[in-house]
């Protein structure tokens, strides 16, 4: 009952209104509105440089903006001192397209980094449980002692959103999950951002240029374009209009 | 309009940096001190770093120490003994050793194997979003790496000075030994006779400023590290530039401070 009361309060679990961020006199976003609504996974598509990551490094609060109001989880994020910046962090996960392994430490160090950090009255063989638990959820729990270089960039990736998961975050930021990935990975990767979603009951943005990882992962897709979406609405919808911008994107994705 | 109007210099673009670095600096400071009394602490990896600083680099300052000594002995014994003062031998390097050159090749060593590699450690972090993925998870990345690093520096430059200060006396005896057979207690009379409580003391001051200024250098550097992985190669060139500098600086300061309190 506490749950579904929970659930209701924080139906839009994120809310950006007339967002604008520059960087000197470039112009990334110039009055973004977006709606994420609780367990949807909206994707933003648009160029590279268009600033899709810097939208989301806003919604984590790695950067703040110029104007406008941003609020994730009933909190406005600007308004946030340090503390509950961090309150709010715990309940957000970002996944990196670096990854962003910690590099000087394996990949069981690397996940029990968060948690020991976030919740302390843990034993050791409940951290050891937990890293299991999401090691098995990525499928990779045969990589736990092995060190973030032996690894290939898709299990890079599995173990960056694992690092994620195991603060159990209500919602998930994905920064070009399937970026430098073969098409075969590329599919691995989608199917987990929905695994974790039914698993997980996760809301998500997922920023990508890929269409297939828009089609597969997104509820709804938002096209960034010239720093403001242009469409908004179901893959289909988007790309059904006949806005030149959105056509030439659709087309130049399956250029020969 | 709500676009952000692009700010305009107010001197020039390069001396408009200067400033703001130099004020960014000051706060990356006044940051370190707010956060290192403050709880949670990173006993581990303030164990961690020590191991790294001080342990890793013991050879290298055995290895400068001994150097320094026993070339400063050789060295300033032709002078001495035209005055037929080769007796005066083991106080004069005593107090050169502990005075000036335990703290200065100590730092300036560490300045640049312990300095850069901060910077070079912190620097990569930056670049490849680790530091971002700290910050996202809730955990302060201030206080992991750079409280723990510059307490860490903070701590160990000052043991690291006083091993250097021995090795190198003991270069000196070797000479002095070979060449007028002076046993190991007679050199170490003969040197400690001439240095004071305030010798010792304002030298481990200094190493504990040096200390404090490779770590801060290092981490700062490392941590506004951009542009890729030419940025990371700057950061570490510049921190051993810098803490260079600032040593020498330091040294002018407390020497002169030093001399002035002296009887």
């Amino acid at each position: 009952m506490e749950t579904e009361n929970e659930n209701n309060e924080h139906r839009i679990m994120i809310s950006i209104m007339d967002l604008y961020k520059s960087f000197g006199d470039n112009h990334v976003l110039r009055g973004v509105n977006l709606e994420v609504e609780n367990k949807e996974n909206v994707v933003v598509l648009g160029r590279s440089g268009t600033g899709k990551s810097v939208l989301i490094k806003i919604i984590c609060g790695l950067l703040m903006p110029d104007s406008g109001s941003v609020n994730v989880l009933g909190k406005e994020v600007e308004l946030l001192n340090d503390k509950e910046l961090q309150q709010l962090r715990l309940q957000i996960g970002f996944s990196f397209q670096s990854s962003a392994l910690y590099d000087s430490m394996t990949i069981k160090e690397n996940l029990a980094f968060p948690l020991v950090r976030h919740s302390k009255n843990l034993s050791k063989t409940e951290v050891n449980e937990q890293i299991e638990r999401v090691l098995d959820a990525v499928g990779l729990l045969q990589t736990m002692n092995q060190m973030p270089a032996e690894l290939s960039g898709g299990q890079r990736k599995r173990i960056g959103i694992a690092r994620t998961l195991i603060l159990q975050p209500k919602i998930m930021l994905y920064d070009e999950p399937t970026s430098g990935l073969d098409p075969i990975t590329s599919i691995e990767i989608n199917k987990l951002i929905n695994l974790v979603k039914e698993k997980f009951n996760t809301t998500s943005i997922i920023i990508t240029h890929d269409l297939t990882c828009a089609k597969t992962t997104g509820d709804k897709v938002a096209m960034l374009f010239d720093g403001k979406f242009i469409k908004k609405g179901t893959f289909d919808e988007v790309f059904s209009d006949p806005d030149e911008r959105i056509q030439n994107f659709y087309k130049y994705n399956f250029i020969h | 309009m709500k676009i952000k109007p692009v700010e305009k210099k107010l001197i020039s673009k390069k001396v408009d940096a200067f400033f703001i670095n130099l004020y960014s600096a000051f706060q990356f400071v006044i940051r370190f001190f707010k956060e290192v009394f403050k709880p949670p602490y990173e006993v581990k990896e303030i164990i961690k770093q020590c191991y790294e600083v001080g342990y890793k680099s013991l050879f290298l300052i055995t290895l400068t120490g001994f150097i320094t000594g026993l070339v400063f002995t050789k060295q300033s014994r032709p002078s001495l003994s035209e005055f037929g003062a080769t007796s005066w031998l083991p106080s004069l390097v005593a107090i050169a050793i502990i005075r000036a050159l335990a703290p200065l090749v100590t730092a300036l060593i560490c300045a640049g194997k312990v300095g850069s590699n901060i910077a070079a450690e912190l620097g990569s972090m930056k670049v490849t979003e680790q530091i971002d993925a700290m910050e996202v998870s809730a955990v302060n990345p201030f206080k992991f790496l750079v409280v723990s690093r510059v307490l860490a520096t903070t701590l160990m430059i000052p043991m690291l000075m006083c091993y250097t200060g021995f090795v190198a006396m003991m270069g000196a005896f070797i000479n002095v030994h070979q060449n007028e057979m002076t046993s190991f207690i007679t050199f170490f009379q003969q040197a400690f006779d001439k240095i004071s409580f305030l010798d010792i003391f304002s030298s481990l001051i200094k190493s504990i400023v040096y200390g404090f200024t490779i770590g801060m250098v290092g981490c700062y550097k490392g941590f506004h590290a951009k542009n890729g992985t030419e940025g990371v190669g700057k950061a570490a060139n510049l921190s051993v530039v810098l803490s260079m500098f600032l040593i020498f600086i330091e040294e002018i300061l407390i020497v002169q401070i030093t001399n002035s309190i002296r009887p």
